[in-house]
């Protein structure tokens, strides 16, 4: 007798009590997957969206043909944005605890994913990111005290008081506004890369998603006009394993990978260990160098683990093991940049500490003048007739007409 | 001066915007070789050539989303959505992305986006090709909201709404697109020739956003109307031997309260009339608008005549349609009150 349909729900590999389980996470080694020619035609690299393309192994060394060879200042540099991102981060939790921010959003073990791309690519190409690639502000030159106003929402916040904390933006920084609304900015990116293209530019856009936004139409309507009109642009889908409380496998990573949506739509896919500087580096220099000669758009799934809550309003320890984040098989990217630069003998123990001093003060030092300009709970506050203007580039009869009623309701 | 349909007068718009400024481009469902399904957009892309003129995949959050992308990157686009009904697909990149861009931001970045879409029914298009969506739009903040209702304006707001730095939605009603119609689907098609309006200049010109338009100067009461039902409400009143006032609001957002609270006024009475579904329709805000402004000044209750509140029927099409019957008994009433 045949076995009726049955409903199918994903496996979710560990609860809260539960021992960790990553059985499910395909490894590959380090060095061994084949880096192709960037122009490459995507079918005869589909295998690229199932393995895994790592570069630094478990002795520290870069190893294999992602290898970017990367100068050790390069590195050195690299290393200080990524602690400075989780500096950055923690400090910024505890504001949230003590009330100064009414919320954030941590990037902790997700470092690698921003700072790598950011440093790949060259500082004319426009970056669409999601809420938690804040390392992309940092490479892109953005002042701590700037993205510490926009946190607070006070008299120096880029967003004029009209945005959630850690949705920044800047022009000169070639990262635009990020929306809150998920998936949007992914086919936004595309048609910023088909302008490019239109206009005869060489600049290519970047964009990140989760892979729990993935699900979202915006992600396929993405790949779907990059694969069209061959648009210049790198669409990464950070799979950090869990979208809030949902585990990936609610998003279609239990059947297939991230990556591997790519060549369906006839874009190559990448699949990268995120926690890996060099080999995310490597994979966007070779989506950029890609999209520079005309051979269109590149897929990445940077695979990496949400080591934090999703937000300060969240709670993992109620949906996964609390031991989950330092059993995952992909380590800590800060850790695992730091050792390759101890085993060449360019860092060490002592510097490494000495740096996480620095920054701390540095972040503090920022903190410190931010705040002058106002905190949620003191210090000065925005005007509040700046909320009645940006709804149109000129500000309308009906919209004079609020903006004195309201100055009435409070004078 | 050229005789000008209406689809010819938006063609003209969009030609005289693509030829002015490079950064201009067309983009939608069949709108490039083909010309659109309604042949809007004909020639442009064997004048102005495949990366002005883009055929799309037929995804409307993608356009949109696209078109966005190039407003930020320097391109000044011009979506197509090949029915009104269609667009909602792409209502979140328009309404919580195009719309709020600008504001979000601070003015860091804004896209100027124009979005045509045809609308409105008429035409035996049934609940999927009739729809009058202004409402779901004039709700939200950030977004012009245009319809036009005869080709002189059509091409004048058109270039207005491309040239504009914010972002414009454009609702075309398309039982206007070859000639005016005053409601009776009986009566045979008359061309726009044939109407004051179909006199189109060639070159460029531009009718402002934000302005409404008398098109019949009048003292016994004020119409107000937008899109097809312009045609029809003047006729109905025309029908009545009344000496109407009749109002064509072209710009839901941002509305043009004065000259419809300057009729008012003048006139003490007042009729509402769209096509669209009558509970939450843009009738309910001109009523509230007009009533805070014009309360003391009013001699009757202000009547609102629209579509009922069904999905637009295939076989009932023109018991749906707030054809001059209904406009003519709401009328009366309104005469006969107070």
């Amino acid at each position: 007798m045949p076995r009726p349909s049955r409903l199918h729900v994903p496996r979710v590999p560990a609860r809260p009590g539960e021992a960790p389980d990553f059985s499910y996470v395909p490894l590959s080694p380090a060095g061994a997957v084949l880096r192709p020619d960037v122009v490459a035609p995507t079918a005869e690299i589909a295998s690229l969206s199932v393995n895994l393309i790592r570069v630094l192994d478990d002795d520290h060394c870069a190893v294999g043909p992602w290898n970017p060879h990367l100068d050790v200042d390069v590195l050195q540099v690299a290393l200080r944005y990524m602690m400075l991102t989780r500096v950055f981060d923690d400090r910024m939790l505890r504001t949230q605890r003590q009330g100064k921010i009414s919320f954030y959003m941590k990037s902790t073990g997700e470092e690698a994913v921003a700072i790598a791309a950011a440093m790949a690519l060259r500082p004319s190409d426009m970056l669409f990111p999601s809420y938690r690639q804040q390392g992309l502000q940092f490479v892109r030159g953005a002042s701590l005290v700037d993205l510490m106003c926009q946190l607070l929402s006070n008299t120096r916040d880029m967003c004029k008081g009209r945005q959630l904390p850690v949705m920044y933006h800047s022009v000169a920084g070639r990262t635009f506004s990020i929306s809150g609304n998920l998936a949007t900015q992914f086919p936004q990116a595309v048609g910023w890369a088909m302008a490019a293209a239109i206009k005869g530019e060489d600049n290519v856009a970047a964009s990140w998603i989760g892979e729990g936004s993935s699900a979202e139409a915006d992600f396929h309507h993405a790949l779907l006009f990059a694969s069209v009109y061959r648009a210049p642009v790198i669409l990464n889908v950070v799979n950090n394993q869990w979208a809030i409380s949902t585990f990936q496998g609610y998003a279609g990573g239990e059947q297939s990978s991230f990556a591997a949506r790519g060549p369906g739509y006839g874009i190559p896919g990448l699949r990268v260990d995120g926690n890996d500087f060099l080999a995310v580096y490597a994979a966007t220099e070779w989506a950029a160098e890609r999209a520079r000669k005309g051979a269109g758009a590149t897929l990445i799934e940077l695979v990496t683990y949400r080591a934090a809550a999703h937000s300060t309003s969240d709670d993992p320890s109620r949906y996964r093991p609390k031991e989950d984040a330092e059993r995952w098989p992909l380590g800590d990217p800060v850790e695992r940049l730091k050792g390759h630069l101890i085993a060449q003998g360019e860092w060490s123990d002592e510097r490494h500490a000495t740096l996480v001093v620095e920054l701390e003060q540095q972040v503090a030092a920022a903190w410190a003048e931010a705040a002058t300009y106002g905190t949620l709970t003191e210090g000065p506050r925005l005007d509040r007739d700046l909320m009645f203007e940006d709804v149109f580039k000129e500000i309308p009869a009906h919209l004079v007409e609020q903006r004195e009623l309201l100055r009435r309701e409070r004078s | 001066m050229a005789q000008m349909n209406m689809i010819q007068a938006l063609n003209s718009a969009m030609d005289i915007a693509l030829g002015r400024d490079p950064a201009v481009v067309v983009l939608g469902e069949d709108v490039g070789y083909f010309g659109g399904v309604f042949r809007v957009t004909d020639g442009l892309q064997r004048k102005y050539g495949q990366h002005r003129v883009l055929d799309t995949p037929i995804a409307e959050g993608g356009i949109i989303a696209a078109a966005i992308g190039m407003g930020v990157n320097g391109l000044r686009p011009v979506a197509e959505i090949q029915f009104a009904d269609y667009i909602y697909p792409a209502y979140d990149q328009i309404v919580s992305e195009l719309a709020r861009l600008r504001y979000r931001s601070a003015g860091a970045f804004s896209a100027p986006v124009t979005i045509r879409t045809p609308c409105g029914g008429g035409i035996r298009g049934g609940q999927t090709h009739s729809q009058s969506p202004e409402a779901l739009f004039a709700h939200v903040c950030g977004i012009k909201l245009v319809m036009p209702s005869n080709p002189y304006d059509a091409k004048g707001l058109l270039i207005a709404a491309i040239e504009d730095d914010d972002p414009v939605l454009f609702l075309e009603p398309k039982r206007l697109y070859n000639g005016p119609f005053d409601g009776d689907p009986g009566k045979p098609a008359v061309p726009w020739s044939t109407h004051p309006k179909g006199e189109v200049p060639d070159g460029h010109y531009t009718v402002p956003i934000g302005k409404a338009d008398i098109v019949r100067a009048g003292s016994e009461l004020t119409v107000i109307s937008y899109g097809t039902m312009v045609h029809v409400a003047e006729a109905a009143a025309a029908s009545l031997g009344l000496d109407a006032e009749v109002i064509d609001v072209r710009t839901f957002v941002p509305l043009d309260v004065e000259t419809l609270v300057a009729s008012v006024q003048k006139t003490g009475r007042c009729l509402i009339a769209h096509e669209a579904t009558r509970f939450g329709g843009f009738g309910g805000e001109l009523i509230a608008t007009i009533q805070e402004r014009c309360f003391w000044q009013l001699e009757a209750p202000i009547e609102r005549v629209c579509g009922w509140d069904t999905p637009y029927p295939h076989a009932f099409e023109w018991e749906y349609f707030p054809g001059q019957a209904r406009v003519a008994a709401a009328l009366t009433r309104v005469m006969e009150a107070g």
